[in-house]
């Protein structure tokens, strides 16, 4: 039940950050300056925060979505879906962590931060 | 007590839509673990946001193959979402009439959202000075 609750509530909430991310991005389209000024707003520590939501609940969406096709799929997933839920939020916490922490550092480290990795 | 998704619980078998969006559910759930956690990994901590520029991108972009994944995860992350905000609606909204206007601005959106999208991604041509060196913007 709480399960199923947090899994709508992250899967909205990250679909709400989708349409955001889709507008932001349409920025490219008008030049460098344009859109590194939007860029320049996520690098702010209150959006540094907020995104650390959006990293928790991607993490939890995408873990328990791996529960969900468990207990459809395997004979047995019904009967260990406690002990998933259990796995589910362990695993979410140990790969947030060390995320949040390259997420929020930047913020007491200004300049310092990030290398850039040309791709 | 909030009631159980249409989506979720026992297998569909009827064939037709329901059926078909179960399916999919899990089919796109099972691409977008690899796709949007990988995005994540690369903007928040291989490289800072700070660093997520215009001039990074305008590099990235030479690669084709990661306007292709970019547009991967646009398109499945969109239909995945907005079919799960349609289920939702199904869930909550019982007016007849509103279900209808809301449904139809749910396909309307995603329709509009993918667009966008898609040009973003396909139409990207950086301005030449944007090719010298990366860098990353401050506030
Ligand atoms: C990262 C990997 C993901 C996995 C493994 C996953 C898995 C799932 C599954 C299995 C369902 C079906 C639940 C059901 O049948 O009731 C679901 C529902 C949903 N997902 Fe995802 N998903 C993922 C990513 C996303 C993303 C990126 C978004 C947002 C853009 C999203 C938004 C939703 C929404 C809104 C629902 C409907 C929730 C409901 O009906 O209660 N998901 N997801």
């Amino acid at each position: 039940m709480w399960s199923w609750l947090l899994h709508r509530v992250t899967g909205l909430a990250v679909l709400l950050f989708l349409l955001v991310h889709i507008v932001d991005i349409g920025l490219l389209s008008f030049g460098p300056d344009v859109y590194n000024e939007g860029i320049a707003l996520f690098s702010t520590g209150i959006v540094r925060v907020i995104s650390l939501g959006l990293i928790a609940s991607v993490l939890y969406h995408a873990f328990n979505g791996v529960r969900i096709i468990l207990i459809d799929f395997w004979p047995r997933g019904a009967r260990y879906q406690g002990i998933m839920f259990a796995v589910v939020m362990i695993i979410t916490i140990l790969c947030f962590l060390p995320m949040a922490y390259f997420v929020v550092a930047p913020i007491f480290q200004p300049g310092t931060s990030a290398v850039a990795l040309p791709m | 007590m909030l009631r159980i998704s249409s989506g979720y619980g026992p297998r569909p078998t009827g064939g037709g839509f329901e059926t078909f969006s179960w399916y999919f559910f899990r089919v796109s759930g099972v691409a977008l673990i690899f796709l949007a956690i990988i995005h994540l990994i690369l903007m928040h901590v291989t490289t800072d946001v700070a660093c997520t520029s215009y001039q990074f991108v305008a590099h990235r972009y030479q690669n084709p193959y990661w306007r292709l994944y970019d547009w991967l995860l646009l398109t499945l992350a969109l239909l995945h979402g907005m079919n799960g905000l349609r289920v939702v609606i199904d869930d909550y909204v019982r007016n007849r009439g509103w279900r209808l206007f809301l449904l139809s601005l749910v396909g309307l959106a995603t329709l509009a959202f993918f667009l966008l999208g898609t040009i973003t991604i396909v139409t990207f041509q950086p301005v030449a000075s944007a090719l010298q060196g990366a860098s990353c913007v401050t506030h």
